[in-house]
């Protein structure tokens, strides 16, 4: 029974992950897609675990996908992505500071602090840090480590920084641009009180990964639900709003170059997917 | 090809600009091109940023095109969908209401325009029929502008003076009146949490109802501690009969047990006090708390009197109802009969034997004054004359 149906595994960054799979896996049974999901604590295990086909499909981060292809292609398989929520695509990262720090243009950062997310944080950590490095500048990155091993799904690490920066006790922040219209939602950032210095190139997020030895009709029909759900089917808009999407759209793999570049530098993981940081700890 | 276009000056995504693009994209179909203009220094990070989240794209505008747009905004079908399956919860204008509202509703307001999906509290008395009454919405009007202060509305300090027997009679009565309005509150405040809120001029005028009896007890307990420090007496055959009341879970069943027959038998017994009590206070909450009583009856026999008209089957159900409270009472004392004896003392107003014969003539009155009312009362519900006599014989001898 349970071998007939297509397995999932997402990252339990919330307890909300908990809804949206339970949601999704009785609207894909009712599609007669027998579904089932397993949740991991952080993205490490999910990744290998996916390109070990004990999980047939992995709810990646951008990371997570980047070290499942050096995993796949060392164990002699093929990992593909298969769908993205709208909301995964073209994202940016700005670096921040304090808006009477003096600081104008990016090179003055050269040998200053700056606030980042989580080591493993995408977006606030290794696609803004190595624009930082490839523009020249040598900074000194100061994390803020909240939800190691989430890849950077936590916010808090983000938000941490961007008060760090307020209370001078960084030079420089960096967030994910839809963070820092949230944080000056918020308040966190009061009007006038920063300034964006810079703002890295558009990336992509997360991503629907599969693995070859899933069950191409299963894997099939499922991206072809995920592309079917309509936010207009009342079932489903509140799970498509706990996930954060209007519509999935079609995977790609284009938006991962900066990320990839990133990995590389760092050394965050080595060419066969192992774990490169020695202080990374999920 | 002309494009739509929004400036936003110097106003921020941060601070509410999101208003005007929402207002300017609206109207706009999907696919559409809208050039937005806007010198707020995050505009150009928070535009593609709330665009993502909002389902809509962004084509960034030529670099050398300024001082032209910070971008273009092509609409995209966005969050939309939310209200595709959309439809209205009834009207909200008053008194207009559904025969059978969806669970769904019930959390909404009346009329309002309903996303689809959502939870679904289950309200058991969810048919017009069984909770709402035409003149509700008058009715609930009505008690919302006679609301009284119990501090101001009486005068608590107007002097008086009556033997220390007769104001023992009072205290006596108010005691019994406490017990009753209790009740009163409990029993209605039951129903309340069950009513679809559809029905909201039902569930107002119901709360309303509440809140006259907790005014109610409040007057009364005032008055029996104005001029001493301890309540009269509570017997078993009085709460007995209450608890019948509080049992009953059927809300016409109810209704009809509590308002027309109890709260209508009340309003007599106020009535009483109003006339033949010895001193202005006593007067005075009577006549306040029988002007909210007459209310209660009145929305008890409409509510009884329509449902009746649509299920001649509930005759029945009334009638047994009132026989089995009847029978639940059998074995008890009925009225307290320190009630008894303080109604008959209190409106002889002395010990003389004249005035004492008079006073019990005053309450037999009261007693008959009581069982026409219920009569009449059970015939507007189409009981028969003979029936009604019968049933009015029948109604617990606690008067409530």
């Amino acid at each position: 029974m349970t071998g007939d149906s297509l397995l999932l595994g997402a990252v339990a960054y919330d307890p909300k992950v908990v809804a949206i799979w339970t949601g999704f896996r009785h609207w894909l049974s009712e599609h007669d897609l027998p579904f089932d999901y397993v949740l991991y604590s952080h993205y490490e295990r999910q990744v290998e675990d996916l390109v070990a086909g004990r999980i047939h499909v992995a709810w990646n981060s951008p990371l997570a996908w980047v070290r499942a292809l050096r995993l796949a292609t060392s164990a002699g398989r093929t990992v593909r992505p298969l769908v993205m929520r709208d909301t995964d695509r073209d994202l940016t990262s700005v670096v921040v500071v304090r808006a009477d720090s003096g600081i104008a243009h990016v090179s003055d950062l050269d040998g200053r602090s700056v606030g980042t997310g989580a080591v493993d944080s995408p977006q606030a950590t290794l696609i803004p840090l190595a624009y930082l490095a490839a523009l020249g500048v040598k900074v000194s990155p100061r994390r803020f480590d909240v939800g190691v091993g989430l890849h950077g799904d936590h916010i808090g690490g983000e938000r941490d920084a961007a008060r760090a920066l307020l209370a001078g006790e960084v030079d420089a922040a960096i967030m994910l641009d839809g963070n820092h219209l949230t944080f000056s939602r918020e308040g966190v950032l009061p009007p006038g009180r920063t300034r964006i210095l810079a703002q890295t190139g558009p990336y992509d997020h997360c991503t629907m990964s599969v693995v070859d030895l899933a069950p191409a009709a299963l894997v099939d029909r499922f991206g072809a639900l995920l592309r079917g759900m309509s936010y207009d089917d009342a079932a489903l808009r509140p799970l498509l709003d706990l996930e954060g999407l209007t519509r999935w759209v079609p995977g790609r793999t284009d938006g991962y170059r900066a990320l990839e570049a990133a990995v590389e530098l760092f050394g965050f993981y080595g060419p066969a997917g192992e774990q490169g940081m020695p202080d990374y700890s999920p | 090809m002309t494009e739509d276009r929004v400036d936003l000056a110097g106003l921020g995504l941060d601070r509410g600009g999101h208003l005007l693009l929402r207002r300017a994209l609206a109207p706009l179909p999907y696919g559409s091109r809208l050039r937005v203009y806007g010198y707020d220094p995050g505009l150009r990070v928070h535009l593609p940023a709330w665009c993502r989240a909002e389902g809509h794209r962004v084509e960034s505008p030529e670099p050398d095109s300024a001082p032209g747009p910070v971008a273009v905004v092509v609409r995209g079908e966005g969050r939309d969908g939310r209200w595709s399956g959309a439809h209205r919860a009834g009207s909200g204008r008053r008194g207009e209401v559904e025969k059978s509202p969806p669970a769904r509703w019930g959390l909404a307001a009346r009329g309002a325009a309903l996303e689809e999906g959502g939870p679904e509290p289950y309200f058991d008395l969810d048919d017009r029929d069984l909770v709402w009454a035409k003149v509700a919405p008058q009715l609930y009007a009505h008690a919302a502008a006679r609301q009284w202060n119990p501090d101001t509305a009486v005068d608590w300090d107007e002097p008086f003076a009556i033997p220390p027997d007769i104001e023992a009679a009072v205290v006596q009565v108010m005691t019994y009146l406490v017990e009753n309005e209790q009740a009163a509150l409990i029993v209605p405040a039951r129903f309340l949490g069950r009513i679809h809120p559809h029905f909201r001029e039902v569930v107002q005028l119901l709360a309303v109802q509440v809140a006259d009896e907790a005014r109610h007890m409040e007057v009364f307990t005032r008055r029996a501690l104005l001029h001493g420090q301890a309540l009269g007496s509570s017997t078993v055959g009085g709460r007995a009969s209450l608890f019948t009341l509080l049992e009953e879970s059927d809300f016409a069943l109810s209704s009809f047990l509590l308002s027309v027959l109890g709260e209508g038998s009340f309003v007599n017994l106020l009535g009483f006090l109003v006339t033949h009590a010895p001193d202005p206070v006593t007067r005075r909450v009577a006549w306040l708390a029988m002007q909210d009583e007459r209310r209660h009856v009145l929305f008890g026999v409409s509510h009884l009197a329509e449902q009746s008209a649509v299920d001649p089957r509930l005759r029945d159900r009334l009638r047994a109802a009132i026989e089995r409270r009847s029978d639940a009472l059998r074995d008890t004392a009925g009225l307290n009969a320190d009630v008894f004896d303080a109604l008959l003392l209190l409106s002889a107003g002395s010990w003389r034997p004249e005035a004492i014969e008079a006073g019990y003539a005053h309450v037999q009155r009261l007693q008959h004054t009581m069982d026409e009312g219920r009569r009449r009362r059970l015939e507007r519900l189409g009981f028969p004359a003979d029936e009604a006599a019968a049933l009015s014989a029948l109604h617990t001898r606690n008067f409530m």
